[in-house]
């Protein structure tokens, strides 16, 4: 089975499901949401069928790419979208309440398909290695997103994160496209193997060349969450329904970088640009740091801190994608992914407890977690995996995933930056561990807060994320294998 | 030698065996321990049965080791591979020096488990997070690989953290970000130090964590990486073992955290700092480590360790605060046994590891069965303890004595051959920076037997105070992990030779200077 055949499944999913909802009634959504569910395990199963291809004479592979480093963010995207599609389902008291229609009761089908077309694009994008499908397939994960952060249209906070996000995000494609154009304009070439051939000819241009690496990367910033397109992040999680939130954090973020690792490459590798580009992703990767670790520390709101600690563990990934590595044995794009799927491991852990608190007590803020250990001790407990591997304590994927990048700093010889990274790493025990100062230290207020059950499904999907957090922090062969 | 990991020295080779060791269930019986409390086994008895086996499987493992061999021991033979590349494998073994550490943290353990908590409530948690502390420096102790010995010791991270801040005492809220922060900052500087280690040694080749491998690999590190390699993990660890001027979280913390905590703390992890700089930093890093400038430094800040931390030490008021800052002050003396590059100098170093561990913890353990009987440990409020608790007063004597560094405890031990290897360590005609240690650490002896007496004499002497005139002696299960502790002290203080034929042969490895 060809790799593209996934795609074709998955917007084949999601226009099944759009038509099916409109025969839906209303008071049974949910149902969408567990088909949603369904198709796309199905088609993560299916993903182990793929055979990459034989023969390179039909013109689709100078477009898509179905190398193993692809089919890895292939099931990461769906991956992803499953865990999502599980919190939404959780969180659809909180969705009911905020949009309703104007004359009539809660609308909530869509919040089931648009996941599915988003996984698509996402997918799409993890295969993409010429400029336009990278265009187009951004786009489609980008207007998604637009859509499922405004969702909750009764609420002020949604309404405010979507605006910002359009906007922002309508300028950063701007800035792509004037950025591809330039580089089009240089090469003469969409492929980017044949873009890359280009620029490390001798003849390449260089300041227009640096001029359209300089767009494209403030354009993947954006899509990334780095310094400097970091300034929607804090506002566009915080308002957002918590599953998009978790969403943008991982699926988004993961998607950016398969993108950013195959159009900085050709860049890095050229002789002519490669020094000045690698010292651009650097200090894109110093500020990235340094803003969001510092940024995070005075946050008392729990979506808030996540959306810094996502711009902090951007700077970690950018500082991976800038180095040319100490070995052969860990290639920044391994590094990347693995970092990418732990990543996505303790983050959503965080964003399924965090949505069951929020179910209860209706806030985000961290003084919503007092007592969580004596109200619910699993939740406590998968919290209390999920900062930790996000802090980066042993024995756990987060952890990992920081050594390999130190790894890969000091082997290219980055010491300023390794420097701030440690720092950063440090103020991170600070500002994850307040939230386990919530939960253990504090007392639940008011004292006899009742207690949180919670639900089955969720249940496994959290057990699910602490083995996959634990067992690749201690056994990381299985995950570093799919990329060799 | 020492690159076959065996059995044991025996040439007891057991085929079913190959891919296990009984270094796992040190490891790992604790937290197996921990996992079943959570799910509802009742809390202290779990606890001291995991503790006591842990007890038991470590002294049988000291009566089978074979004391003349300085490579690991008791190591799985079939590689437990966790990433083929750079390759990482879960590997266990241990040395003499491994095998004085594993006795240290199962004592200990041992001691610290029988405490009862001096608050009601959430027992599991309590002796849960005890129990994964003292997993985790096992692991980091038998780790034959860099990245578990690395990793174990953060397990107790968030544990410490979580136990300070549920049941401490005093300002605990502070003391537990305090120590939290400053430990992941250290260690994030260790893991940076690790990291260039590791990767200096490949140059660009294949990376290996494997500790044995790395050592081979490292030795064509040139010089000034190592210096500048050696001092980025000496600065690590230094936080991590309170090395003055990277101190200031030890005390506080350590008179506000849980008695069971600080015995462990103190007690058994600060000496992961101590190991790793054996075992990492002096045999990879040889030329950083005799570099003269970082010798000079180190010599500076272990004298800032034993002067100055002495002299504040004498300024405490007390009992608690007396302890965690004597703790941080004989850090200095091991830094010295490590300093000077002899090979009784290192023995000293790890004989005194082993002693400053047992002792710490047993004074610790006292003065929290002194706060549960008078409410205080204010030398101001206290006194007289002796007459209405005689067994109290008189195992706090011995602790006294022993941390003083008495002959017949085994703290005398460890001392007095840091002094000689410190004094060994000669320049041709004049007396070198070592020497000049050594002379301003002996004063160090004299610091301890002010505070420590006058410790002792404002709790125990004199008329009763108040609070010590309805005060009870320890009761008959508060007495075991005392006398356990005391013990241990006085048999290795009578016969170092019991750790020093182990520390012997590991020692010989370790020291280019003396030959």
């Amino acid at each position: 089975m060809p790799a593209y055949y996934l795609e074709i499944a998955v917007v084949v999913l999601g226009l099944v499901l759009l038509m099916g909802e409109a025969f839906t009634c209303a008071r049974r959504k949910r149902l969408v949401g567990y088909g949603a569910l369904g198709g796309l395990a199905l088609i993560f199963l299916s993903l182990f069928l793929v055979k990459p291809h034989e023969s390179g004479d039909c013109p689709i592979w100078q477009f898509y790419a179905d190398d193993k480093l692809a089919l890895f963010y292939k099931g990461l995207s769906l991956v992803c979208t499953c865990v999502v599609l599980i919190l939404s389902l959780n969180y659809v008291p909180v969705l009911e309440k905020f949009s309703a229609r104007a004359g009539g009761g809660p609308a909530i089908g869509e919040f089931f398909c648009l996941p599915v077309f988003i996984c698509a694009g996402m997918m799409w994008m993890a295969s993409a290695t010429d400029i336009s499908t990278i265009f187009l397939s951004l786009e489609l994960t980008t207007i998604g997103f637009y859509v499922m952060v405004a969702f909750m249209r009764r609420n002020v906070g949604s309404l405010e994160a979507g605006v910002k996000y359009l906007i922002l995000g309508a300028l950063s494609t701007g800035f792509l496209v004037y950025g591809l154009a330039w580089l089009f304009g240089v090469t003469g070439k969409t492929n980017l193997a044949e873009i890359g051939t280009v620029l490390s000819s001798a003849q390449v241009e260089k300041t227009p060349a640096l001029f359209a690496f300089a767009l494209i990367l403030v354009a993947l910033s954006f899509k990334v969450a780095a310094v400097p397109f970091h300034f929607w992040v804090p506002d566009v999680y915080q308002g957002a329904p918590t599953p998009v939130t978790a969403f943008l954090s991982v699926g988004s973020k993961a998607a950016g970088f398969v993108v950013a690792g195959r159009l900085v490459a050709p860049f890095l590798a050229s002789p002519a640009l490669g020094t000045t580009c690698g010292a651009l992703l650097v200090a894109v990767a110093a500020a990235t740091l340094l803003l969001g670790n510092l940024a995070a520390i005075p946050q008392t709101n729990f979506k808030r801190l996540l959306a810094y600690s996502s711009i902090s563990h951007a700077g970690f990934l950018v500082l991976a994608l800038s180095s040319n590595g100490g070995s052969s044995d860990l290639t920044p794009a391994q590094i990347i992914a693995f970092y990418m799927a732990a990543y996505l491991g303790m983050t959503l852990l965080c964003f399924a407890v965090l949505v069951m608190v929020n179910r209860t007590s209706g806030s985000d803020d961290l003084r919503a977690f007092d007592g969580l250990h004596r109200r619910s001790p699993f939740l406590a407990f998968a919290m209390l995996i999920g900062v930790a591997s996000l802090a980066g304590v042993p024995l756990t994927a987060g952890f990992l995933g920081k050594f390999f990048v130190f790894i890969a700093a000091a082997g290219s010889g980055q010491w300023l930056v390794l420097g701030i990274a440690v720092a950063g790493a440090a103020a991170g025990f600070y500002y994850y561990l307040k939230v386990l100062r919530n939960m253990y230290w504090n007392a639940a207020s008011p004292a006899e807060a009742p207690a949180i059950p919670v639900p089955p499904l969720l249940k496994y999907t959290i057990v699910g994320l602490i083995i996959f957090t634990v067992l690749f922090g201690v056994y990381p062969q299985p995950l570093l294998g799919l990329l060799k | 030698m020492g690159t076959l990991p065996r059995w044991n020295g025996r040439g007891n080779t057991n085929d079913i065996s190959s891919a296990l060791s009984p270094l796992d269930l040190l490891i790992f019986l604790p937290i197996l321990a921990a996992v079943a409390m959570a799910f509802g086994a009742p809390a202290r008895t779990t606890a001291i049965g995991a503790a006591t086996l842990n007890l038991v499987i470590g002294l049988w493992l000291a009566s089978v080791f074979n004391y003349g061999e300085a490579g690991y021991q008791f190591a799985n033979k079939v590689a437990r591979t966790v990433l083929v590349s750079p390759e990482m494998a879960f590997s266990v073994g241990i040395d003499g020096m491994g095998l004085v550490m594993v006795l240290l943290t199962v004592i200990v353990t041992f001691a610290a488990v029988w405490v009862k908590p001096a608050k009601q409530g959430s027992e599991g948690m309590y002796y849960a997070s005890s129990l994964l502390i003292a997993a985790g420096a096992m692991g980091a102790f038998v780790a034959r690989d860099l990245v578990f010995f690395f990793a174990f010791h953060e397990l107790a991270l968030i544990p410490t953290f979580l136990m300070i801040g549920m049941r401490g005492t005093g300002n605990h809220k502070e003391a537990a970000w305090k120590i939290t922060v400053y430990l992941g900052l250290g260690s994030l500087v260790v893991l940076a130090g690790l990291a260039w280690l590791v990767v200096a040694a490949a140059k660009g080749g294949a990376m290996t964590f494997d500790m044995e491998k790395l050592r081979t690999a490292a030795g064509s590190i040139d010089a000034g990486t190592q210096e500048h390699i050696y001092l980025v993990l000496l600065l690590g660890f230094g936080v991590l073992i309170s090395l003055f001027p990277f101190h200031s979280w030890a005390a506080p913390a350590y008179a506000a955290a849980p008695a069971p905590v600080t015995m462990l703390h103190a007690g058994v992890l600060k000496k992961f700092g101590l190991y790793g700089l054996l075992r990492v930093a002096v045999p990879m890093l040889p030329l950083g480590h005799s570099a003269e400038w970082i010798q000079h430094l180190l010599i500076v800040l272990l004298l800032g360790n034993i002067l100055f931390i002495g002299l504040v030490t004498i300024a405490q008021r007390e009992l608690d605060m007396t302890l965690a800052n004597s703790s941080v002050m004989h850090m200095g003396y091991i830094f010295l046994g490590i300093v000077s590059g002899t090979d009784i100098g290192y023995a000293g170093a790890i004989l005194l590891m082993f002693a400053h561990g047992v002792s710490i913890a047993l004074l610790f353990a006292l003065s929290t069965a002194v706060k549960q009987q008078t409410g205080t440990l204010q030398y101001h409020r206290l006194g007289g303890l002796a007459k209405t608790a005689p067994f109290m007063g008189l195992m706090f004597g011995m602790a006294a004595f022993a941390s003083i560094g008495l002959p017949g405890f085994a703290n005398f031990a460890g001392e007095v051959n840091i002094f000689f290897g410190g004094f060994a360590n000669k320049p041709a005609h004049c007396l070198g920076w070592t020497q000049w240690a050594t002379i301003f650490a002996l004063w160090g002896v004299v610091m301890s037997a002010v505070y420590m007496l006058r410790a002792y004499r404002a709790v125990f002497k004199g008329e009763p105070s108040p609070v010590s005139a309805g005060a009870a002696d320890m009761d008959s299960v508060s007495r075991l992990p005392v006398l356990t502790l005391v013990a241990a002290l006085l048999v290795v203080g009578f016969f170092p030779g019991t750790l020093l034929k182990a520390i012997n042969p590991v020692v010989k490895t370790l020291a280019p200077a003396s030959r």
